[in-house]
């Protein structure tokens, strides 16, 4: 390997091309576009996209909505399923949900563009309404902790604020919105969609958030359960899997989630250095949208390296042409073998090829190197168990993540769990709404029937 | 390219293509742009006397739109022409002076005193232009004043005008029917009886377009009132051609040359009022959404189609489903059809399903096996087209005659064999068994 300095430097575009990479990649349709696209559905009997909703979005009703000029009844059959509406018609991957299953993708390959009717109908409300269409009910006394206000905890809290319940969140980070403020690509929901969107959520009333407060530093679940009647976990996932290397802790090594937040709460992009040769590790969305982002803030090469076929990618079709598109090369069936190293920090990263031998990985051993100003790990993200112990009892794990049964309750009484921390499947915003809503519902059912023991 | 030439009750153009008396020719300019577009014929905008009417200047216009807009439905609140009588008359002579091959009928409304009738025609005559229209069709403003429907539905008003005009001229007088009646044969044969030409229809039917419900007010609003006008566009075709194919399958008007309007946008939309018993057609919403460029899309679609049947003559298509229009005590009982749906261009919409379990016969299922699966159930089938209607895929629900076997749903046998109403064992009036439609 020819020795080299890192290149890595901040303002390596002009503003305007920082606002232009920035900008809202889906533009918004306008009355009329929306008018014509929610025409385009069939209305089905038992639509298919519903079923491919998470939450269960009650489709086809809200955009006949739209369709008959009522985007605020539209936005709330959408609210009432799904509270953070407005965030998932942006960042969904609505080609593997609901545009999937649209029967018009069956027909013609041109799906209704069901995210983009749901965000007309959202933005319709929060802009020109600005106040939410639900009221809370009487108060029931009763209290719960949410712990984390991502997608899951928010929506918990908002449904159990609905029901009357007073509900605490706390939060590790000084500012709510979990991934939807710091983690996902900054062009999926500019303009601080994310901190109106909580705003949006609060304004029902009856919930405190607690920010700056992690559970296992600040609070325990053991005090939680002590103090309120019901506690709902939904912090996420604080820990980043490792790449098993040496030299991993060295400078140029960096978590892709801790680059993608720190872009996020930028408050300038030109002061934020970007690599010029970054190579990312992994296949999901958050390789997709450290490489595309890393890209679009001027590196010069940007190379995603997965270790398995492009069929096995976690990120969609949709967003691996996206990065394509930006310029970003995508690498499959190589696993990282080797960092190299130069002067204290990373100057590139050897690849092993790899082949499916009967679902089992194995390496070829023709290897491969990439030179690398910044390596970004995106091999995905743990649950931190420590976090939760210090209780009495000790929850149980499903596979690395909390335990739940189809209400999203524990093995611990009283304590519920959603979204990202929790082991129920995707880890999708919406499917974290969908448990932060599922949960609530039995916890009121259980705080309504009896006294949940703390 | 088939020879489009139209004769019609002697009035010769070089296709069956005409605009109606509308807006669009209302003067020379707009008559010669059509004309220089290829357009076959023009009813000049309604004529009356003078001093000339006064139109609103406020929307004259209101329209029904599809969610696209495209416009499926116009009516309008506009009279007669607005311009003095010798600038219109000054102006025909002119345009046909120069347009010798196309035809120029003019269009005429003046009060039902015979004088008045007497004196336009004769300066009609002297334009040199090739017959009048009488205008007893325009729903509003005029109506008012005892013209336009106010004499189209009174029968015996349609034909003293009528025999006036023919008594007056020597020109060919085509009489313009009002939609606005409870049969437009009376109507007819009104025209027939006082020595009518031809009639054309239908004029404009009595509408509100919609109502602005902010303000409280009919659409097109005329500073916060608004008043019915008259309906017409692609919405309104269903019902010409049924009053077109009536008058034409009436033993007492079946010889009356009829021009065909309502709703005509499209080649094929001429051909299925030609197949109804219009010798020709007249067009005037798709031109007023459109322009007049749409002819040429008319001339070359009906010269294929005249190809493709080998016609060499328009008048070859006039009439040739009159007689394949009947009364519904005709229609054979016996036939059995049912539904089928292709699993392979199925895409799995479900309306088919739920507008049948709703709304109809229960006779689509939902799922198989536990999965979702549309599939017509014979047994319950009663072969009404619905699912056809609705399913958005094309041909993808077929209607397939039972030629042998038993109606699953009746347990009749099909036998081929023609029965109707008349002879039904359950019809009270029902008469010895005829096995086939009188003949007429």
């Amino acid at each position: 390997m020819p020795s080299h300095l890192p290149d890595i430097a901040s303002g390596r575009l002009s503003p305007d091309e920082y606002a232009a990479n920035f900008l809202d990649i889906h533009p918004p349709l306008d009355h009329h576009q929306a008018i014509v696209e929610a025409d385009r559905c069939y209305f089905c009997y038992d639509a298919p996209c519903v079923k491919a909703c998470p939450t269960s979005i009650d489709i086809p009703l809200f955009i006949r909505q739209i369709l008959t000029d009522n985007p605020e009844g539209s936005a709330e059959t959408i609210l009432s399923q799904n509270i953070l509406g407005g965030m998932c018609a942006r960042v969904c991957p609505t080609e593997t949900l609901c545009e999937e299953a649209c029967v018009r993708e069956e027909a013609e390959g041109k799906p209704v563009k069901i995210g983009l009717l749901q965000r007309y109908a959202t933005d319709v409300l929060m802009d020109e309404r600005g106040e939410q269409p639900f009221a809370r009910a009487a108060s029931t006394g009763k209290r719960v902790a949410v712990v984390g206000a991502g997608p899951a905890g928010l929506s918990a809290a908002h449904r159990l604020a609905m029901h009357g319940h007073d509900v605490v969140i706390y939060d590790a980070r000084p500012k709510a919105g979990g991934l939807n403020e710091y983690g996902i690509a900054a062009y999926k929901a500019p303009d601080d969609f994310a901190q109106k969107e909580v705003d949006f959520v609060l304004s029902i009333g009856g919930i405190t958030v607690e920010r700056g407060k992690a559970i296992g530093r600040d609070v325990s679940l053991a005090e939680l359960r002590q103090s309120y009647d019901a506690v709902f976990l939904g912090m996420g996932l604080a820990g980043v899997n490792a790449l098993g290397l040496e030299g991993e802790d060295l400078a140029g090594v960096a978590d892709a989630v801790d680059y993608i937040a720190e872009l996020r709460q930028a408050s300038d992009l030109a002061t934020l250095p970007v690599g010029a040769r970054v190579v990312v590790v992994g296949g999901g969305m958050t390789a997709i949208d450290v490489a595309a982002q890393s890209k679009r803030l001027g590196a010069r090469e940007v190379t995603i390296v997965y270790r398995r076929g492009q069929e096995k990618m976690g990120a969609s079709e949709y967003e691996q042409d996206l990065a394509q598109t930006d310029g970003v090369v995508i690498r499959h069936n190589a696993k990282p073998k080797r960092l190299v190293t130069e002067a204290g920090r990373v100057s590139a990263i050897e690849f092993e090829e790899t082949r499916d031998d009967g679902g089992r990985l194995v390496g070829t051993g023709v290897t491969f190197t990439l030179a690398a100003d910044t390596v970004f790990k995106a091999i995905g993200q743990t649950l931190v168990p420590a976090a939760l112990n210090g209780s009495a009892e000790t929850i149980a794990l499903d596979g690395g993540k909390i335990r739940v049964d189809d209400e999203r309750r524990t093995t611990l009484p009283g304590v519920w769990a959603g979204g990202d921390c929790a082991a129920t499947g995707e880890d999708l915003t919406v499917a974290a709404v969908a448990d932060g809503r599922i949960a609530a519902e039995s916890m009121h059912t259980a705080l309504s029937t009896s006294s949940v023991a703390a | 390219m088939a020879n489009l030439a139209s004769n019609f009750v002697g009035i010769k153009s070089p296709n069956p293509f005409w605009l109606a008396s509308a807006p669009p020719t209302d003067k020379a300019y707009n008559v010669v742009r059509a004309f220089r577009d290829g357009w076959g014929g023009v009813v000049w905008k309604t004529l009356g006397t003078d001093p000339p009417v006064v139109n609103v200047s406020g929307p004259r216009y209101g329209a029904i739109h599809s969610n696209d807009r495209r416009l499926i439905g116009l009516n309008n609140i506009e009279l007669i022409t607005d311009r003095p009588l010798e600038v219109n008359l000054r102006e025909i002579k002119e345009v046909k002076r120069d347009w010798p091959d196309r035809a120029l009928v003019v269009s005429l409304m003046v009060p039902c005193e015979e004088h008045y009738w007497k004196d336009i025609l004769a300066k009609v005559e002297e334009t040199e232009a090739d017959g009048v229209e009488l205008n007893f069709g325009c729903p509003h403003g005029m109506s008012e004043r005892g013209m336009g429907a106010a004499v189209g539905q009174v029968p015996e008003y349609v034909e003293m005008v009528t025999r006036w005009c023919k008594q007056h001229t020597r020109m060919p007088v085509i009489v313009k029917l009002t939609p606005n009646i409870s049969d437009i044969r009376t109507s007819a044969r009104a025209a027939h009886n006082g020595g009518a030409d031809a009639v054309s229809l239908i004029n404009t039917i009595n509408s509100i377009i919609g109502v602005d419900i902010d303000n409280f007010a009919p659409i097109p609003t005329v500073d916060g009132k608004g008043s019915h006008g008259g309906y017409c566009g692609p919405a309104v075709k269903p019902i010409a051609l049924n009053m077109t194919a009536e008058i034409a399958r009436d033993p007492q008007t079946r010889e009356l040359p009829i021009s065909g309007i309502g709703g005509i946008t499209t080649w094929r939309d001429a051909v299925e009022f030609m197949t109804l018993g219009a010798g020709n057609v007249q067009v005037c919403t798709a031109a007023m959404t459109y322009g007049f460029r749409i002819v040429q899309e008319m001339i070359t679609g009906l010269s294929s189609y005249m190809d493709k049947h080998g016609f060499t003559s328009v008048d070859e298509i006039v009439g040739r489903a009159v007689g394949n229009v009947t009364d519904w005590q005709y229609l054979n009982l016996n036939y059995v059809a049912k539904a089928k749906i292709d699993q392979d261009s199925c895409i799995q919409c479900g309306r088919c399903h739920i507008a049948c379990e709703d709304t109809s016969h229960q006779a689509i299922t939902s799922m198989l096996d536990g999965k979702r699966h549309f599939e017509v159930i014979d047994a319950e089938c009663v072969g009404c087209n619905l699912c056809v209607n609705v399913c958005p895929v094309e041909n993808c629900i077929t209607m397939e005659p039972m030629l042998a076997g038993v109606d699953p749903r009746t347990g009749f046998p099909i036998t081929g064999e023609y029965a109707n109403w008349t002879t039904h064992k359950n019809n009270p009036m029902a008469k010895a068994f005829v096995p086939a439609e009188p003949a007429e």
